[in-house]
């Protein structure tokens, strides 16, 4: 038993153990171009492409790229972050949002590097699989000359006839599930052809990864909807707060499904350093799966989407909505209704604005501030304690005048345009109470509070595609893993002393071991000493 | 008992874990420190070397030869348990099996005393991080006794860890926030501690690689290189550690897209975390590319899977930390 030290001549049977280094059958190194024809040229660019140093290259390009986009505020998680960006940095916000580093994972650059590295993986795979193909259904490679020169040997000598020692050799590999193959004077055997298998199929199944992500980017909508207790949803464009849909999708022929929010509750930690941290968010539903359909109750929660044919409904986020009621100085009511404010902090200290545009004679806003557990803070003014409403105020400041809703332009339900109007009175109000308004304004009254859900509502048709595709690349890619690729010879000479010497030669084509082992077992099952009976030979000669 | 009691007791036993892995570093760096070996061990090497070797083999070790005299080069077999020392290596790595015992009840006691799987915050991932970082070190030494060596190399990032968890991530124990409150968080953070635990464990053993690498190529020899196995074993050790990771890694991302549907409606939203987690991935895919590729494979792929591990420690502690996102539950005060 000996290691051998690194060969020094050429080996007779070089494909052989050329392969041992290169722990592959990939094809050989890119030569240079041969011609300057256009041919020859992009016969060299694909092979250029397609090489194993450009596949690396493109993968620390995606790495690379990958990163700015979780350094910069990106337009589809964060949008206000990137505007404030922008306007903080001036010229170098412009110059970043040319460069299309506030939506990078939707940029061209990022989409070159991961197209170029999946075709250069379509180009690397298909021809691999083609030899793969053609190594399944051809014998293993016949036998170097010299054994000896292999990385595993064992050698020894026994009375058994050669014959009898391929026998059991052919036997013994063909029971470790070795592919054999009998040749004059010897066997070759090889297996493990799965790893290869796995290693394509991870790769082909990276390709249906990216064609399931495709389908949900052309076909897919996703939008947004904040729902208050008591009111409803149905599913069609118009009642989404945002809405956005691959160019393939077609925004009218959503699923037909409506459901109502009875009521919304929370449940926060009290007190500890995690106070006011959130414990459980329940929203309770009635859903008609079609406007024909029976109504259904559900609990949608956290992690419990509700799902409605191929629509899924997440609780992503709540609120509180103050119900107030806007009479005008000729005492008519010009707003009625629940008014969902936007949380600014994890107390629920939050925002928000209501406009009377049909108040007589200005039209009235109002900017509020709600505070579910109410406090001073001295220095930052109204804050919120707790998230639960525990202590409910609400804060305002009444402006008249100009809301501006006149213009056409679009205006935010959540802002104030109060560039024509003036400030003309604050108050803090509890539940219950009424605000007379300065100047014979009218009245408003703060009648009670309602929590609304928000909710994302999303369908992506290419996510089974996806998952599939991720589960096979995970098989595959244990099967290339862990799947041990080697080749083994076993040559049985007769010498002149009337008995046999026996070489046995091992190659790992892989780097997960256990060769060693398994040319032991194959050198235990060969006989010593020659076998009382002859027994049948296996006639499989090449 | 309480889950009072469960919470106090899982913080000494952290606070005790901490104090054995101290002694235990300092028993390695005694180790690493009286490394030189007299001429008497020296001599007495052929005469131990076999012991380990059995052990090592019956693992699935690389091919060491045991019966030719003439190859003594100093190999995985260098381990003379009869100098000073090895005796504070012994004492060290002793010492590390205790902390893990002592870590892997504190664990236990902090899952009970919040009464559910405990890794819902950046404390308690911490904790098992450290955790699965010293257990890997434990069966990796178990099966390949050389790699005792790595000791100080992974005693200091899971103290260096456990620091930052009492001092700066403390939390008490307490029930999670909804966001948290599914199945996936105990598969899909399981799956990512584990292969964070793995991930250093490789990249340790391929620091000693470099090292090794390099001393053998200016023909260096000293205290550490002597006792280290060769470099292409130690390359080998890291290429199984990281191909043993990689798909564990590539399911922990799977397992957290299927959750981030179930929970936020798409499987993949270029999250912070996830950003970095496929950074991660794409470097290590890269790592096992290179190692196929002439003239990439040794030095070159080890940068690249030292890269990698930068990147997953970017992810768990810097993400965490400076960004905010969808995975920003460290589970501290705001500002």
């Amino acid at each position: 038993m000996t290691v051998n030290p690194p060969m020094s001549e050429t080996p007779e049977n070089d494909d052989v153990l050329l392969e041992s280094t290169t722990l592959s059958t990939q094809p050989a190194a890119v030569q240079p171009p041969s011609g300057f024809g256009p041919r020859s040229l992009l016969r060299w660019a694909w092979r250029q492409l397609t090489s194993m140093r450009t596949a690396l290259l493109l993968l620390f390009l995606l790495a690379l790229a990958a990163v700015p986009g979780s350094l910069l505020p990106q337009q589809g998680n964060a949008p206000a972050d990137v505007a404030d960006w922008i306007s903080r940095h001036g010229a170098l916000g412009r110059l970043f949002e040319r460069l299309s580093l506030f939506h990078v994972y939707s940029s061209p650059w990022f989409a070159a590097v991961y197209l170029l590295l999946f075709v250069s993986l379509i180009g690397c795979v298909v021809p691999r699989t083609r030899l793969h193909w053609r190594a399944l259904r051809s014998r293993p490679p016949a036998s170097p000359r010299n054994l000896s020169r292999l990385p595993v040997t064992r050698s020894f000598t026994t009375t058994a006839t050669p014959q009898e020692v391929l026998d059991a050799a052919h036997r013994s590999l063909r029971r470790r599930r070795f592919r054999v193959d009998r040749l004059v004077g010897s066997v070759a055997a090889e297996k493990g052809y799965f790893r290869e298998t796995g290693n394509l199929v991870f790769h082909l199944a990276l390709v249906a990864l990216l064609v399931g992500v495709a389908i949900g980017a052309l076909y897919g909508t996703r939008g947004s909807a904040i729902v208050v207790e008591g009111s409803g949803f149905a599913n069609t464009v118009t009642r989404y707060d945002s809405f956005s849909a691959g160019p393939l999708a077609n925004p009218q022929r959503l699923d037909p499904f409506s459901f109502t929010l009875n009521k919304f509750s929370a449940s926060y930690q009290e007190g500890g350093k995690q106070n006011g941290a959130p414990r459980s968010f329940t929203a309770d539903v009635t859903v008609q799966d079609s406007p024909t359909a029976t109504p259904r109750s559900q609990v949608v929660q956290v992690n419990e989407p509700l799902v409605v044919g191929g629509t899924k409904v997440f609780l992503v986020g709540h609120g509180y909505a103050p119900v107030v009621t806007v009479r005008d100085g000729e005492g008519r009511v010009v707003f009625s209704d629940a008014v969902p404010f936007l949380p600014r902090d994890g107390m629920f200290t939050s925002t928000g604005v209501i406009k009377a545009p049909d108040a007589r004679p200005t039209q009235l806003g109002f900017q509020g501030i709600f505070l579910p557990t109410a406090s001073i803070d001295p220095v930052r003014g109204p804050l919120s304690t707790f998230p639960a409403a525990n202590d409910p105020a609400l804060f305002l400041s009444l402006w008249k005048g100009d809301l501006g809703l006149d213009t056409g332009a679009a205006q935010s339900v959540y802002r104030l345009d109060v560039s024509r109007m003036t400030r003309v009175g604050l108050e803090a109000m509890r539940p219950g109470e009424s605000w007379t308004l300065p100047d014979g304004l009218g009245t408003i009254t703060f009648d009670g509070i309602k929590q609304y859900a928000a909710l994302s509502i999303a369908q992506d048709p290419g996510k089974g595609i996806a998952l599939g595709s991720v589960v096979v690349a995970i098989a595959g890619l244990l099967l290339s893993l862990f799947v041990p690729r080697c080749r083994v010879w076993v040559r049985a000479t007769a010498d002149d002393e009337g008995t046999t010497l026996v070489e046995i030669g091992g190659l790992a084509r892989t780097e997960a071991g256990g060769l060693e082992s398994e040319v032991d077992a194959l050198r235990s099952d060969l006989p010593d000493e020659a076998a009382p009976g002859a027994r049948e030979p296996i006639e499989e000669y090449r | 008992m309480t889950a009072h009691t469960f919470a106090y007791l899982s913080n000494d036993l952290v606070y005790s874990a901490m104090a054995t892995l101290t002694l235990a570093l300092l028993a390695f760096s005694a180790e690493l420190a009286f490394g030189d070996r007299g001429r008497v061990a020296r001599t007495s090497r052929l005469t131990v070397h076999r012991v380990p070797v059995a052990a090592a083999v019956g693992a699935g070790a690389a091919p060491v030869d045991v019966d030719t005299p003439d190859v003594a080069e100093p190999s995985e077999v260098d381990l003379p348990e009869s100098t000073r020392s090895a005796k504070f290596g012994g004492i060290g790595f002793a010492l590390t099996v205790l902390s893990f015992v002592l870590l892997l009840a504190a664990v236990v006691f902090r899952g009970l005393a919040a009464g559910r799987a405990p890794w819902g915050n950046m404390y308690e991932f911490s904790l098992a991080s450290a955790l699965v970082v010293t257990g890997a070190y434990v069966i990796a030494v178990w099966r390949r006794p050389v790699l005792r060596l790595l000791g100080v190399f992974i005693v200091v990032p899971v103290l260096l860890t456990l620091g930052l968890a009492v001092t700066v991530l403390y939390v008490d124990a307490g029930p999670l926030v909804p966001a948290l409150k599914s199945y996936w968080l105990v598969i899909h953070v399981a799956a990512a501690i584990i292969s964070g635990g793995i991930f250093t464990l490789g990249g340790a053993v391929t620091v000693l690689y470099l090292l090794q690498e390099r001393w053998e190529r200016r023909g260096i020899s000293n205290s550490l290189s002597r006792r280290l196995p060769e470099s292409e074993q130690l390359d080998r050790t890291a290429y199984r550690l990281f191909a043993f990771v990689f798909p564990l890694w590539t399911f922990a991302i799977v397992a957290g897209a299927i959750w981030a549907e179930n929970a936020w409606g798409r499987y993949w939203g270029w999250d912070p975390k996830e950003t970095w987690a496929l950074v991660t991935w794409v470097v290590f895919a890269g790592y096992l590319h290179a190692r196929a590729t002439a003239g990439w494979k040794g030095r070159r792929a080890a940068m690249i899977a030292l890269l990698g591990l930068s990147a997953f420690l970017f992810n768990y502690f810097g993400v965490n930390i400076f960004f905010t996102g969808l995975h920003s539950y460290g589970g501290l005060p705001n500002k």
